[in-house]
Formats: structure tokens, C-alpha cells, sequence
């Protein structure tokens, strides 16, 4: 998510902790640096600027001076910055008092509307919501098609809008169907369009002041550039959005279009999409976002996610393994099997404090298909070896590459990705992590 | 399709009327924010520095511009705003003008083109931009759906087809893509096909278990026909900010890329950071795109792009 720009605000916190003192030259340049890596983050480039100067001004003043960590009082002023930029509290949908209540995504083409769409159907459908899906994309190939087939895999139900034209007239309906069917939600995904066409424009108040939706949210590309700002704008202006779905953050998009969507429209991000999967969704945590781009990292969200897919003993001693350096390949075997319900391991290992994205996790990340391999191998070692590597020499390789239907190349490729794993995890309790994540920082 | 529609208009004005859209929105226009002033004063390079970093050109690239403005300020090569606007347009066109090689497709043979970028960027319109330009050209031309992943891809791809005339290529949904291809290369030579574009499914360029599969379609293809891909896309989207880099970076660095195609043009977002990806990658810009019509799919050209960012 954020990893690119935490990692640029760790080196120019790591500077300012480095001082004994805090005067006003080295406020200065540390903010200098603060400048650069929220532009090169694509914070606007106006709310960078407001940003810095209010640091600035809180910073530059005696408490800070006088205090006995100056540095850690920067990080504290810029953390509580960011914080109240990225919305304070973070806000659920208020759907009560409707029946069945309207939701409807807005945004630019290609943002993920429909993706998110089921996405927060399905976050509906586990809140015990009985959801209807809605398509008014009349003009997108096969958009509908695409909710249709993505609304089933869910189970939800579906308007088909298939046979009409008009994307008022299909809301019109839909909303009509849902209520005799019984369903209490309706999601209407809407076509993407820029915002600066008058016409898809209106097309899209028009259905707002026909159907009057409970929600109405911004979805919009963690990846945006500059432009956010005006986008956002825009159809705040007309729509006067309730708020914003951050989508694609499990890039390495460094995010601040987040900070300027929020500064911009005043609506609070409710939902974050990570990843292609429907259940790959979060609510978004501005507090832990904050923490996150400063390179606090994210471990409470690690542990709510591992505890919606396995208990919280098991993710407890997950992280103490990782941390403890005592990572067996039985351990291995076991938190294989529980990626699968959790996630990949790359963004488990994005949420571990100081482990951004890491390029030697390339080697350790197994696709589906490899799952399948790995743990027969392991299942062919003996509990010895699967405590103590070290003893798996050539003869006993040969064994476990027999005993599970593998090649020798397998059982070695399997050893050489846990130790690099293990190596990279011993790297991390050691402060190592920083080092390894610089040497894969493409804009240094 | 929007209404977007009315193509009459040549490429200038629609170019320069997509990236003059922003004008009205929350960047302000370059000539009246700086070329208004009568003299090149150090505002003038604030200002400048607002300007070029809200196209998205980044902090850091923009300082280096400004630097070299400065440098020739200071040289008394720029005596009046107007001067600096015309050498800041010279220089940013010299950077692009090595990325200008639009994408010629031989007559004989098979040509192949993969497409690929992250998701929603355009890749299918695009395609089928693409090809009707090529039909239109008598370059007879297949395509191919190897958006085996993503729900309706297929169906999308499939819609572009009729409406271009052109021969689909496809497997059911989540098949595996390198087999489509296979396919697809084996129906090629048989139907005498001169053009092959290949759909992709969008991916984000850190996603490791996803390059791997896209390097194992590109790897099928050399095998089955020598020299494939023979040309290897990457569509980027206009309103990316900095991580386009990241994305040119990686897709290159794990795929290889032998051209960009810049989307969205036709909206606010200035996609100024293709200009950074042409300064440290040297990769041709074959196309952008502006709009969402058939012909809204324009050959690169860079003083156009240049004139259209700063008139």
C-alpha cells in the first residue's frame, strides 16, 4: 500500500531521531524531505503544501524544542496530520430507515466499480443484508454480463438490465424489483465516465434525484495521480457523495491520492480493495493508515484479518514465530495451508511493521498450483527434519522427493525459498528489514 | 458507447481539447498562470513548479527541469517568459521525440502484439481500437482473449470483435491463457492473419504469480513462432501519477516492453509522467488514446502531445 512512501518518511524521521535537538534549520529540512515524498506519493500538490505549512507551524515551536525527543514530536505532529487528512473515525454505511436502501458507485472508467460492487455486497451479505445487484452500464462490452457472472459466485440476487436502454429507467426498476423480492439492499453500478462529460454527468444526478440513494460512493484508483483532486471535486460537487472506496491498494502505489480525495470532498474513505478476490476488501483505518506510512506498520489489521480465517491463538503465535525466529517448516506447512483463506503471503507480510514490499519474497510466494507440491514434500519429511532443516542432506532430499512423487530440484527449491524466508524474517526482528527493502526502491 | 462520438473534428483540436479540459478545473491554464507575467522572476518558477507537478511529471523530475530553466535564465538565454515557455517546450519535446516510433506491422508474415497493463487501464478498448484501425488498412487482423480471469472479459472482447469485424480467438472462462494463445497462434497461420493482438488480463505489476503467467504466455508464443511477441504493449493509463513508473518499470524489467500506449488522454489528467518513463526508459510511444470511440486511437506524436499540454 503505502510502503514506498513509509519508506521515505522512515529514512527523514530516522534523521530527525538521529539529533539530539530539534531547531528550526533541521524542522526545515526534514519537511523539505516530507515535501518531496508526499508529491512523489501524488498528494496533491496544493494539500501538500497546506500540509507542510501546518506542520511546520506546529512543529517550529518551544514545546517541540524543549521536549526530550524533538524527532519523535515531528513524527507525532505529521502522524496526527495525516490522521485527521485521511478522516478521523473511520464511518460505516448508514443504511437504516430504508427498505430496500440504495447504494450507488460512481466514478471515473476503469477504477473498479463492478469489482467493488460485489465487494461490498458481499460485506453486506455477511452483515446478514440479503443484497440485490444492479447494472446501469449500458455503454461498456459486456458489463453487465461482468456483475451478472461476479454477483452469482456471491450468491446475491440480480436485476438483469440487460433489455433496457435507459440506466435511469434500469434503476427505476431494479429498486421496484428488490422491494418485492424482498431484498433490503440495492447496489446500482453505474458506468464509468469522466467527469467532465456534461451529459453521462447528468445522466448520473438524474438517477440520484430519481432514486435518492442511502449511499452514494466515490470509487477511486489508489494509483491516481494529481488529477484526483479535480475528479473527486467534480462529482462531489454534483453528486455530493457520502464516500469514497480506495481500490488497487495492494499495489505499490505509494496511495496519496487518499489524502487528497479526503482533503478535497470532506467524505471519509469508508472501504479500501486489496487485491482481485471479492473477499480481498477492508474497511479503511485512517488511524492505521497514518501508522502504516510511517512505517509503524499495520499489525492490528493483521491480526483482525487472521482472525476472520483462522483463531487468534494461531495468529498470535504466527507473529511470535515470525518474530521469535523460530519458523519450522511445519510452520511453514501450516501457514501455507492458511494463505489460502487469508490471503497471499506477500500481503501478510506487507502488514508486519517494516516489511514493505520485498523483492526476495518473489521466490517464497507459491502460486495455487505449487501449494499443492510444497505440502506433499513436507509431508514426506520426518518430524525431525521438519524441525532442523540442516539435516536434510542429499540421501534424505532424495527420500522426501521420492516419497511425495517430486523431483530432487523440487525438495531443494522448496529448502532454498523457506531459508531465504527465514532469512529475511531474522533480518526483520533484527532491524534488518529496512535494508532489504531499500535495495528494492525504484526511485532512490 | 458515450457520447463521445463526434469525430469530425481533427486530431489537433480533439487532443488539445481533451488537455485543455483541465483549464476549467482544478489546474489553472500555464499561459495565464505564467506567461502572463512580463518577466521570468523566481514566482515564474513557482508557479512553473505548480504547473509541471500537477501533470503529474513528479517533484523530482520537475526539479531537475526547473534547474536547467534557471540555469538558462541565468544565462540570459530567457529574456522574457515567452523565450523560457519556448525552450521548456524544445526540451520536453526533445526528451519525447526519441519515444516517437509509431508501430509498423510488415505485410508478410504474422505480426504479433501482446497487450498488457495493470487493471483498467483500457487494454480491451484499446484493442479494439487497435484493430479497426488495422482492418481499415487491410491488415487482415485476429484477436485473441487470453483475459481468461476477469468475469465478462471474454464477452468484452467478443462484442469489439463483431463490431470491428475482426476474428476472435477464445477459450471459456479461466482456461489457461498460454493454451489460448497456442491455439490462437496454430489458427493464425491457417487463416492467414497478418495482425494478432492478444488481450491480457490486467494485472498489477507486483503481483509475482501473475507475471509468471504472463511470461509463460510470451514464452509459448517464441516457441511456436519465432521472434512472438514481436510486440509487447503496455497500456498505462493518462491518469496514473507516479506509480505509472513503478508499472513501466516492472512489466519491463519482468516482461520486457517494447511500447506504451498512453490512455484517457481525453480527460483532465495530463499524463505527464510518461514523459519521465520516456527520459529514464527510452521505450516508443506507439498510441494514445482520447476518447471512447473507434477512431479515438491517435499515433504518438510528441510536439502535438507538447503543444497540447502547454497552449
Amino acid at each position: 500500500m503505502f510502503e514506498n512512501l513509509t519508506e521515505k518518511l522512515d529514512s527523514v524521521f530516522k534523521k530527525l531521531k538521529g539529533k539530539g535537538t530539534l531547531d528550526e534549520e533541521s524542522v526545515r529540512e526534514a519537511l523539505k524531505d516530507i515535501r518531496m515524498a508526499l508529491l512523489e506519493a501524488d498528494v496533491n500538490f496544493k494539500i501538500t503544501k497546506s500540509f507542510i505549512e501546518d506542520v511546520r507551524e506546529r512543529a517550529v515551536g518551544r514545546e517541540v524544542l524543549e521536549s526530550i525527543t524533538p524527532g519523535q514530536q515531528v513524527v507525532k505532529i505529521v502522524h496526527d496530520r495525516l490522521i485527521e487528512l485521511m478522516g478521523g473515525d473511520s464511518s460505516h454505511l448508514r443504511l437504516a430507515n430504508r427498505f430496500p436502501a440504495p447504494i450507488m458507485l460512481v466514478g471515473l472508467q476503469g477504477c473498479g466499480k463492478t469489482t467493488s460492487a460485489v465487494k461490498i455486497a458481499r460485506h453486506l451479505m455477511n452483515q446478514k443484508r440479503s443484497v440485490s445487484l444492479v447494472s446501469a452500464d449500458v455503454y461498456r462490452p459486456a458489463a453487465i454480463e461482468q456483475l451478472k457472472i461476479l454477483g452469482e459466485t456471491i450468491g446475491a440476487g440480480f436485476f438483469d438490465s440487460t433489455m433496457i436502454n435507459d440506466p435511469v429507467r434500469i434503476c427505476v426498476d431494479a429498486l421496484s424489483d428488490a422491494k418485492e423480492r424482498g431484498y433490503d439492499t440495492l447496489i446500482i453500478d453505474t458506468a464509468g465516465r469522466l467527469h467532465i462529460d456534461t451529459e453521462l454527468m447528468n445522466e448520473l444526478k438524474k438517477i440520484k434525484d430519481i432514486i435518492n440513494p442511502a449511499e452514494i460512493l466515490f470509487v477511486a484508483d489508489a494509483m491516481t495521480g494529481q488529477d484526483a483532486v479535480s475528479t473527486a471535486e467534480t462529482f462531489n460537487d454534483l453528486l455530493d457523495i457520502d464516500g469514497v472506496m480506495l481500490t488497487k491498494m495492494d499495489g505499490d502505489a505509494r496511495g496519496g491520492a487518499a489524502l487528497s480525495i479526503k482533503a478535497v470532498t470532506g467524505k471519509p474513505i469508508k472501504f479500501v480493495g486489496i487485491g482481485e478476490k471479492i473477499d480481498a476488501f477492508e474497511i479503511f483505518h485512517p488511524d492505521r493508515m497514518a501508522s502504516r506510512i510511517l512505517g509503524h506498520g499495520d499489525v492490528l489489521t493483521l491480526v483482525e484479518k487472521a482472525q476472520m480465517a483462522f483463531d487468534e491463538k494461531a495468529a498470535r503465535e504466527l507473529e511470535k514465530k515470525i518474530r521469535k525466529d523460530s519458523f519450522t517448516l511445519e510452520d511453514f506447512r501450516t501457514q501455507l495451508l492458511q494463505i489460502r483463506k487469508m490471503g497471499s503471503l506477500e500481503d501478510l507480510m506487507g502488514m508486519i511493521p517494516g516489511m514493505g514490499k520485498i523483492k526476495a519474497m518473489k521466490n517464497v510466494t507459491p502460486d495455487e498450483k505449487e501449494f499443492v507440491k510444497i505440502i506433499a514434500i513436507i509431508d514426506s519429511m520426518t518430524k525431525k527434519e521438519r524441525i532442523n532443516y540442516r539435516i536434510i542432506n542429499g540421501q534424505r532430499r532424495k527420500r522426501i522427493a521420492r516419497g511425495s512423487g517430486t523431483t530432487v530440484q523440487d525438495v531443494n527449491r522448496l529448502l532454498k525459498n523457506y531459508i531465504e524466508m527465514r532469512k529475511m524474517m531474522k533480518k526483520l526482528t533484527r532491524g534488518g528489514a529496512k535494508y532489504l527493502k531499500r535495495s528494492n526502491f525504484p526511485f532512490k | 458507447m458515450g457520447n463521445n462520438n463526434n469525430n469530425t473534428e481533427g486530431f489537433f483540436s480533439r487532443l488539445k481539447q481533451g488537455l485543455s479540459k483541465t483549464r476549467k478545473g482544478f489546474v489553472k491554464n500555464v499561459d495565464e498562470m505564467i506567461f502572463g507575467e512580463k518577466v521570468v522572476s523566481r514566482n515564474l518558477f513557482e508557479d512553473l513548479e505548480e504547473v509541471l507537478i500537477m501533470a503529474d511529471l513528479g517533484p523530482a523530475f520537475t526539479y531537475d527541469l526547473i534547474e536547467e530553466m534557471k540555469y538558462r535564465a541565468k544565462r540570459k538565454e530567457l529574456e522574457s517568459p515567452e523565450a523560457l515557455k519556448q525552450i521548456l517546450k524544445e526540451y520536453i519535446i526533445t526528451i519525447l521525440e526519441k519515444s516517437e516510433q509509431p508501430l509498423e506491422i510488415p505485410r508478410d508474415g504474422i505480426f504479433t502484439i501482446m497487450v498488457l497493463g495493470v487493471n483498467g487501464t483500457g487494454k480491451t478498448t484499446t484493442i479494439g481500437k487497435m484493430a479497426h484501425q488495422y482492418i481499415r488498412n487491410g491488415i487482415p487482423t485476429m484477436l485473441v482473449a487470453a483475459d481468461t480471469f476477469r468475469a465478462a472479459a471474454i464477452e468484452q472482447l467478443e462484442i469489439w470483435s463483431k463490431r470491428v469485424n475482426a476474428p476472435l480467438i477464445k477459450q471459456k472462462m479461466g482456461a489457461d491463457p498460454s493454451a489460448v494463445v497456442f491455439d490462437a497462434l496454430h489458427a493464425a497461420t491457417s487463416r492467414k492473419s497478418n495482425a494478432m493482438i492478444i488481450d491480457t488480463a490486467g494485472r498489477l505489476h507486483t503481483k509475482v504469480n501473475l507475471m509468471e503467467e504472463l511470461k509463460k504466455i510470451k514464452r509459448i508464443m517464441g516457441r511456436e513462432l519465432e521472434g512472438a511477441p514481436h510486440e509487447t504493449l503496455l497500456v498505462v493509463d493518462a491518469t496514473t501519477g507516479q506509480n505509472a513508473l513503478s508499472q513501466a518499470k516492472m512489466f519491463h524489467e519482468e516482461i520486457g516492453i517494447t511500447g506504451l500506449v498512453l490512455t484517457k488522454l481525453d480527460g483532465t489528467a495530463k499524463g505527464g509522467i510518461v514523459i519521465r518513463i520516456a527520459k529514464e526508459m527510452n521505450i516508443p510511444i506507439r498510441y494514445i488514446g482520447i476518447g471512447e470511440g473507434l477512431d479515438d486511437l491517435r499515433v504518438f506524436k510528441s510536439e502535438d502531445y507538447v503543444n497540447a499540454l502547454f497552449d
